[in-house]
């Protein structure tokens, strides 16, 4: 028997990276379901619970936090020890941090198709699911943070500035924005509160949560499994480690500011929207520091991306990181997002992001963790391909449809005929919208029979396989100062 | 500026702003300079290795993104002299969006107004006849109407259907403009407990579905409902059960049911009640407008 000091505590990561691959069919079937409910309303069966403004955040939520969310705790964990050549901090809280984690999920999955939500975008779920999330987050920081206290390398790797981002960010949004008052405490039930904000003050709260839910959970966290996951699958050093620390610092600084563009010409003051906008623009630089380092980290391996069908997902992931930040920017500019605004153009813009980037980086992650984590070969590099080529083509398809819809929807909202008459009713915005919402769909399935052929591929990997406790080894340079 | 408790505040997001601004175009010059580590033109690493194999280069910034974030910055500094973001400092423009707003309304007023007064002398009986006239009665209508009316105005339950020849309130030309103009608001009080209960609405409601001829009621719960009809509910809907457009009570003999038709529905009505609001338009459309949508609806039941 070795010391269990000398092996990395994988255990955790695993159950992580399994339930990752499962709330992605989860989460992404939802979305299928839904998107055909726009096309063929007969699809809500007439049942409250199967009503599209009931799953509809149960989609988002099962892809944000259970499919995103797992994600990033299997690659945090993964990360942390790897780059800091120690095993992990309080593994008994980590497990605790993955059972809490799948608990809330199950809780969320209950509680929002009977209707029990707070109705605040991405945080939907109730006061005592609210509490749950930041007891098991605040567990998730002592893990990390322990873990980067107890390090035998001076240098903090590039990838667990972001990945702490993360958790601290989210920590403090998280708590802010779901403050709220029960109604039990005066004779009502418990599963419904108010916030504590009130008007415009609330509709600012929830979108500066809103826009640092993207800015933090799927940019910075995922930015951090960039950071690893490429220059190990392409066996490339990072490009700039300059160009991490000013696109780091702008990133995080400047994301918080962004929140306002979501209520351009709203009730918010004209002060809020115009600061909102101008840092929204700001944020197009920093944010694409993170994909020139992720691209050319590739410089001189540039053939691999024929061969490596791992190391695609991971690259091309980052092409759609970079699309949507630019796009993002774009869109908050107040002339721009006045036509965008309210229209599916946000929806496909959210979607490159989170099918495109997060979805694909993702799938690239558990390529290269699950043969690792059990020391197995990958089953088949044909339906890597496979699933590759199945996603790429269901994003454009999904994007290209909601772009045309999106743009659609907006020039028939402010088209006016010579009386000064609306030229179309909103019935009218809506039939247009039909075909492109089978397009949508139909990209919808594709992706997920993508999802569905990498479930078989790592289910095969897997299959009888023991898990391996690998050991850790000795850093290259022995770190004398820590603690 | 009523947006802040205190001139503090306002100095406060003023200065943090752009103070944030300038930190940022500090970074990039910052690690653009030979502090930064590695000034040389060769890409060196940086001598950090972890997990065995994970190095970082040094490369400097790319000169086209660099100019890149210094281009935002500018344009960020600029647009914030120009127009409000800096605190209370209202911008050197003077924009605001209300007054973008009042502007924008003012100009449609001046150029589509006289459309609309033109018809705003001829009565709605001869606009009936005037093509153009329900052309923009009816476009006004799929603008501001078919979210509760439908589209094709055929109403949904608690929203009256406008096609037929059955009015709440009168179907006449100035009785459809009066409901669009200043609104209607239908009471239907609940009726359970003067009903003596569930039996009372009972009977109420199976008399009720005898007033439409409806097949197979209960004759004897119908004959029991007959006195307390009288008693209650004749007053508004009269003995002959017909209705009363002055009040908006509605004729219950002609089986067209606002709130639904089957008993169940039937006997809702009578025992919670019903609050039926049409809201007011004057202030929102104005008088013109409102002439022509009501020529329109006018022109559907005809």
């Amino acid at each position: 028997m070795t010391d269990v000091q000398s092996v990395y505590y994988d255990k955790v990561v695993r159950q992580f990276a399994i339930m990752t691959v499962i709330w992605a069919f989860v989460g992404m079937a939802a979305g299928v379901l839904i998107a055909a409910q726009l096309a063929w309303p007969v699809l809500n069966f007439d049942l409250p619970w199967l009503t599209f403004s009931r799953l509809r955040p149960l989609h988002t939520n099962a892809v944000i936090f259970a499919f995103g969310g797992s994600a990033l705790f299997a690659s945090a964990y993964y990360i942390v020890q790897r780059t800091c050549h120690v095993r992990l901090f309080a593994p008994g809280l980590a497990a605790f941090t993955f059972w809490g984690w799948q608990a809330i999920i199950v809780a969320a999955a209950i509680t929002l198709p009977l209707g029990i939500t707070t109705s605040k975008e991405y945080a939907e779920l109730e006061w005592p699911i609210d509490i749950a999330v930041a007891i098991v987050w605040v567990a998730f920081g002592i893990v990390f943070f322990g873990t980067i206290m107890q390090r035998r390398i001076e240098h903090i790797y590039v990838a667990n500035w972001f990945l702490g981002s993360l958790i601290i960010v989210v920590a403090m949004l998280h708590i802010v924005n779901s403050m709220a008052l029960p109604i039990m405490f005066f004779g009502g039930s418990w599963l419904k509160s108010y916030s504590l904000f009130t008007g415009v003050q609330d509709a600012m709260v929830q979108w500066w949560y809103g826009h640092n839910a993207v800015g933090f959970f799927l940019t910075a966290g995922f930015l951090g499994m960039m950071y690893y996951f490429i220059p190990k699958q392409a066996g490339r050093p990072i490009y700039s480690y300059r160009l991490s620390i000013v696109h780091f610092w702008a990133l995080v600084f400047t994301y918080i500011w962004a929140g306002p563009h979501h209520l351009h010409y709203t009730a918010l003051p004209d002060w809020a929207q115009s600061l909102g906008m101008v840092f929204s623009l700001l944020l197009l630089a920093p944010s694409w520091g993170g994909m020139i380092n992720g691209i050319m980290t590739l410089s001189g391996a540039w053939e691999k991306l024929r061969t490596d069908p791992v190391l695609r997902f991971l690259v091309v992931s980052v092409s759609f990181y970079g699309m949507a930040t630019f796009e993002g920017p774009m869109m908050s500019i107040k002339t721009v997002n006045s036509l965008s605004h309210y229209t599916d153009w946000t929806i496909g813009h959210v979607h490159a992001g989170a099918l495109g980037w997060n979805g694909l980086i993702t799938f690239g992650m558990l390529y290269y963790l699950i043969p690792r984590l059990y020391n197995r070969e990958l089953y088949s590099k044909k339906l890597v391909e496979f699933h590759f080529w199945a996603s790429t083509i269901g994003i454009v398809l999904y994007i290209a449809s909601m772009w045309v819809a999106g743009i659609m929807q907006g020039l028939m909202w402010r088209a006016v005929n010579e009386d000064g008459t609306l030229t179309y009713s909103f019935v009218e915005s809506l039939q247009a919208m039909y075909p492109f919402y089978m397009v949508r769909t139909v990209g919808g399935i594709i992706f997920v029979l993508g999802v569905i052929t990498m479930m078989y591929n790592l289910y095969k990997t897997i299959a009888n396989a023991k898990a391996v406790e690998a050991v850790i080894p000795i850093p290259a340079a022995a770190y004398h100062g820590g603690p | 500026m009523s947006d802040f408790s205190s001139d503090f505040w306002g100095w406060f997001v003023g200065i943090v702003s752009i103070a944030g601004i300038l930190a940022c175009v500090w970074l990039i010059m910052w690690m653009s300079t030979g502090k930064a580590p590695g000034k040389e033109k060769k890409a060196e690493t940086m001598g950090h290795v972890w997990d065995e194999d994970l190095t970082e280069l040094n490369n400097p910034l790319p000169g086209w993104w660099k100019n890149m974030f210094y281009i935002t910055c500018a344009f960020g500094l600029g647009y914030l002299i120009l127009y409000p973001g800096l605190g209370s400092f209202a911008g050197i423009l003077g924009w605001t969006s209300i007054n973008q707003l009042k502007f924008e309304e003012q100009e449609a007023k001046e150029k589509y107004g006289p459309i609309y007064a033109k018809y705003a002398g001829q009565g709605i009986e001869a606009l009936v006849s005037n093509e153009e006239a329900l052309k923009i009665g009816r476009r006004l209508y799929l603008a501001y109407c078919t979210g509760c009316h439908g589209s094709d105005a055929g109403g949904v339950t608690g929203f009256p259907n406008l096609r037929d020849s059955d009015w709440l309130y009168g179907g006449g030309p100035d009785q459809i403009k009066a409901s669009i103009l200043d609104g209607r608001n239908g009471v239907m009080p609940p009726w359970e407990g003067p009903l003596g209960g569930e039996e009372g609405v009972y009977q109420v409601t199976q008399y009720v579905l005898g007033l439409s001829q409806r097949p197979g009621i209960d004759e004897a719960a119908a004959q029991a409902g007959q006195a307390k009809y009288m008693t209650f509910c004749a007053g508004c809907h009269l003995p002959t059960g017909q209705g009363l457009s002055a009040l908006g009570a509605p004729n219950l003999t002609d089986n067209i049911w606002l709130y639904g038709g089957h008993p169940q529905q039937i006997a809702e009505s009578i025992a919670r009640g019903r609050k039926g609001v049409m809201p007011a338009h004057k202030k929102f459309l104005g008088e013109d407008k409102s002439h022509l949508i009501a020529a329109y609806i006018y022109s559907l039941s005809r």
